[in-house]
C-alpha cells in the first residue's frame, strides 16, 4: 500500500467505525428490561421529565452505562495497541503491565481497610492503583544498561501482577465481606457508576488519546528493533516513555469506571491491524471507536441474551473475544513479531 | 537533500574509543579514521570488538571512553535526525513486523527527513523509488517482508537504508546467512552505491577472501583494537592472519582478481585467540 491508499484505508475504516459506535449507543440507550423508543430517548434528552420512569432510566441508568462503555472501550483499545507496538508482542494487552493487578489491589485495599462498597468510590483507589503498579513496573524493568526492553518491560509485569494477585487473593480468602463487594467490580461491569466518575475520567481519557496517537509514528520505528530506530535518528527512550503515559493514562481510566477488563485491549489492536495494516497511527485511530462498538456491543447482548437478568459486559467481551481472536490468528500466517 | 551535492564526503573518526560492559571492556583506547568516499571491510575474530565498533561510531550505544567524530564534532553533541541524515547503519538482525511490506519498510527509512508532522513529500516518493531501484526491490514492493528469501529480505533492508540516504553507510554483517551468490549480490550493490553516490561503506564481513576482493581498504580488529588497516594486498598478510584469528595461512594472489587469497594451513588452528 502507498502512503496515500492506506491513509484512505485507514479514513474508511475510521468512518464506518464511528457510525457503527453511533448504532451501538442508540441501541445501548433503548434495549434492555424495559425497551425505550427513539422518540421517548429524545424527549427525555431534551425536556426530562423526573416523573416520566422511562426518561429516569434513560437518565439514570442507560446513558451513564453507554458514556461509560465508549470511554472504557475506546480507552482500552487504545492502550492495546500502544502496548503491543511498545512490547513488540502479539499477546500484549494492557494487564501485562501490571495495572488490572494494581488497579484491583488497591479497591480490595480499599474495600477491607477503609470499608468502601460504592462502586462510584472505587474511581479513586482504581486509577491509584493502576498508576502506581505501572509506574513500578516501567522502573524496574528500565533498570539496567538497555532501559526499558521489551522483554523486561513484559517479564516485569507479569512479576508485578503475579505478585499483586497473590495479595488479592489472600485478601479475599479471608474477607468474605471484601469477597462480596469485589467480585462484581472484578468481572467488568458498566453499570453502578455514574456520570461524574465517566466525566472525570472523560478529560484524562482525552490527554491519553492525543497522546497516543502523537506517540504512534514512533511505535513504528520500534517496530523495526531498537538498533534501526536509533539509527533512523530515533530517541527510542523518549517514545517508550511517552507511550507508558499515555498507556497508564487511558488504562487506569478504564479500570476505574469499568473494572479491569481483559481481552478489549487485546482483540480490538488484531482486528483494527487486519483492517488498516501494519501501521501503529492507524491501528490506535481505529481502535477507538472499535473499541466502543466491542464494549458497548457487549454490554447490549449481555442484556439481551439472558433477560430479564443481565450479563455483565466483561464477561460477554471474554466469550466473544476468545473465538475472534483464534480466527485471527488461525487466518494469518505464523506470526513473527 | 542539500548533502548529497555537498563537495566533500563526511569524514568519521575514532578518537581513543572505548566502548563494552561494565564487567567486561571490548573497545579500549581504539584509534580509527575511516576513508571517506571508500569501502572499509572490518575483519576480525568472533568477540574482537566489531559490532561493538559498529555501533559505538553509529551511536547506538555510548562509548564509555574517547569521542566518535563527524567532521570533528563528537556525534553525541549532534542532533539524533542531523546524524541519521548523514549516518546510516543496518544492524545485524534487523526485525520486520508480521504483514510490513517492502514499499512500507522502504518509507520506513524516510524518517529523518520529515518534518514536525512527519507530512510524504515527492522528494520521499523519490528517494523511496530510486532505492527500490537500486537495490533490484521495486517489483517486490507490495510483496510482504516474512514472505520473502532471505537474499530479498537483505535488499529490502538495504533499500530502507538508501531511502535514508546516508553519506556514510554501516552494515554489521550482510551477509551472514546468505548462501554464496547472494552474498556476491549484497556486496556487488554496496560497492555500486560506493561508486555511484560516492557513498562512504564500512561493512563488517567474515569471509576473509570477499573481504579482501571488495574492500578498498581493510581494517583488522584484534581484542578491541585496530591491529591494521590499509590495501588488502598490504595488510593480509600471514602474520596479521595469525594476530587476528590464531591461523596459520598461505596467502596466494586470487588467480582471477590478484587480490589475496587466504589458504588456510591443515591443522593451523591455535586455541581460541580470541579469548586468551
Amino acid at each position: 500500500m502507498s502512503p496515500g491508499t492506506r491513509a484512505a484505508r485507514g479514513i474508511v475504516v475510521l468512518g464506518a467505525g464511528l457510525l457503527t459506535l453511533t448504532v451501538a449507543a442508540l441501541l445501548s440507550v433503548m434495549v434492555g428490561t424495559r425497551p425505550i423508543d427513539p422518540g421517548i430517548v429524545l424527549d427525555a434528552l431534551l425536556h426530562a421529565d423526573p416523573q416520566n420512569p422511562d426518561h429516569l432510566v434513560v437518565l439514570t441508568q442507560r446513558i451513564p452505562r453507554t458514556v461509560i462503555g465508549v470511554l472504557a472501550g475506546t480507552a482500552l483499545a487504545a492502550a492495546g495497541g500502544m502496548m503491543q507496538g511498545l512490547t513488540r508482542n502479539p499477546l500484549a494487552d494492557p494487564g501485562l503491565l501490571g495495572v488490572n493487578a494494581g488497579a484491583s489491589f488497591a479497591v480490595l485495599t480499599a474495600i477491607t481497610v477503609l470499608g468502601l462498597t460504592q462502586p462510584s468510590a472505587f474511581v479513586w483507589f482504581a486509577f491509584l492503583g493502576a498508576a502506581l503498579a505501572a509506574v513500578a513496573v516501567y522502573a524496574i524493568g528500565s533498570a539496567g544498561r538497555d532501559g526499558a526492553t521489551p522483554a523486561k518491560l513484559a517479564l516485569t509485569g507479569a512479576a508485578v501482577t503475579a505478585g499483586l494477585t497473590s495479595l488479592s487473593m489472600l485478601v479475599l480468602t479471608t474477607n468474605t465481606t471484601a469477597l462480596n463487594t469485589y467480585r462484581f467490580w472484578s468481572v467488568g461491569s458498566l453499570t453502578g457508576r455514574g456520570l461524574s466518575e465517566a466525566w472525570f475520567v472523560a478529560p484524562v481519557i482525552g490527554a491519553g488519546l492525543v497522546l497516543a496517537l502523537i506517540t504512534a509514528a514512533g511505535l513504528n520505528l520500534l517496530a523495526l528493533g531498537d538498533d534501526t530506530a536509533r539509527g533512523l535518528g530515533h530517541s527510542v527512550r523518549r517514545t517508550r516513555t511517552l507511550a507508558m503515559i499515555a498507556i497508564v493514562l487511558l488504562c487506569g481510566s478504564a479500570t476505574a469506571i469499568a473494572g479491569p477488563l481483559v481481552f478489549v485491549g487485546l482483540v480490538v489492536p488484531h482486528v483494527a491491524r487486519a483492517l488498516v495494516g501494519t501501521d501503529y497511527r492507524w491501528i490506535v485511530a481505529a481502535g477507538i471507536p472499535l473499541g466502543g462498538v466491542l464494549l458497548v456491543g457487549a454490554d447490549v447482548l449481555g442484556r439481551v441474551v439472558a433477560a430479564p437478568a443481565e450479563l455483565e459486559a466483561g464477561l460477554i467481551v471474554a466469550f466473544l473475544g476468545a473465538p475472534a481472536l483464534m480466527s485471527l490468528v488461525l487466518r494469518r500466517r505464523p506470526v513473527s513479531l | 537533500m542539500t548533502h548529497r551535492s555537498a563537495p566533500t564526503t563526511p569524514s568519521l573518526r575514532a578518537r581513543t574509543l572505548g566502548a563494552g560492559y561494565p564487567d567486561r571492556t571490548v573497545l579500549d583506547g581504539l584509534e580509527l579514521t575511516v576513508s571517506p568516499g571508500r569501502v572499509s571491510v572490518l575483519i576480525g575474530a568472533n568477540a574482537s570488538g566489531k559490532s561493538t565498533l559498529l555501533s559505538t561510531l553509529a551511536r547506538l550505544i555510548p562509548p564509555l571512553a574517547g569521542t566518535v567524530e563527524l567532521d570533528g564534532t563528537d556525534i553525541h553533541a549532534i542532533p539524533r535526525r542531523t546524524l541519521a541524515r548523514t549516518l546510516g547503519i543496518l544492524p545485524q538482525h534487523p526485525v520486520a513486523p508480521d504483514g510490513l511490506t517492502v514499499a512500507e519498510l522502504v518509507a520506513r527509512g524516510r524518517y529523518p527527513h520529515r518534518g514536525l508532522f512527519g507530512r510524504w513529500t515527492a522528494a520521499d516518493t523519490a528517494a523511496v523509488d530510486e532505492a527500490l531501484a537500486a537495490t533490484g526491490t521495486a517489483p517486490l514492493a507490495e510483496r510482504r517482508i516474512g514472505a520473502l528469501s532471505g537474499g530479498q529480505r537483505q535488499r529490502a533492508w538495504i533499500a530502507m537504508v538508501l531511502a535514508q540516504d546516508p553519506r556514510i553507510l554501516l552494515l554489521d554483517e550482510p551477509t551472514t546467512f546468505l548462501d554464496l551468490s547472494h552474498q556476491l549480490e549484497v556486496l556487488d550493490l554496496l560497492v555500486r552505491l560506493n561508486r555511484e553516490r560516492g557513498t562512504t561503506v564500512v561493512v563488517v564481513l567474515h569471509d576473509l577472501n570477499l573481504a579482501a576482493r571488495y574492500a578498498d581498504e581493510l581494517v583488522v580488529m584484534s581484542r578491541g583494537a585496530v591491529i591494521a588497516q590499509g590495501r588488502p594486498a598490504d595488510v593480509l598478510t600471514p602474520s596479521v592472519v595469525s594476530e587476528a584469528f590464531g591461523l596459520e595461512a598461505l596467502i596466494i594472489p586470487d588467480p582471477l582478481t590478484t587480490t589475496p587469497l587466504v589458504v588456510p594451513v591443515p591443522g593451523g588452528v591455535r586455541a581460541s585467540a580470541d579469548e586468551t
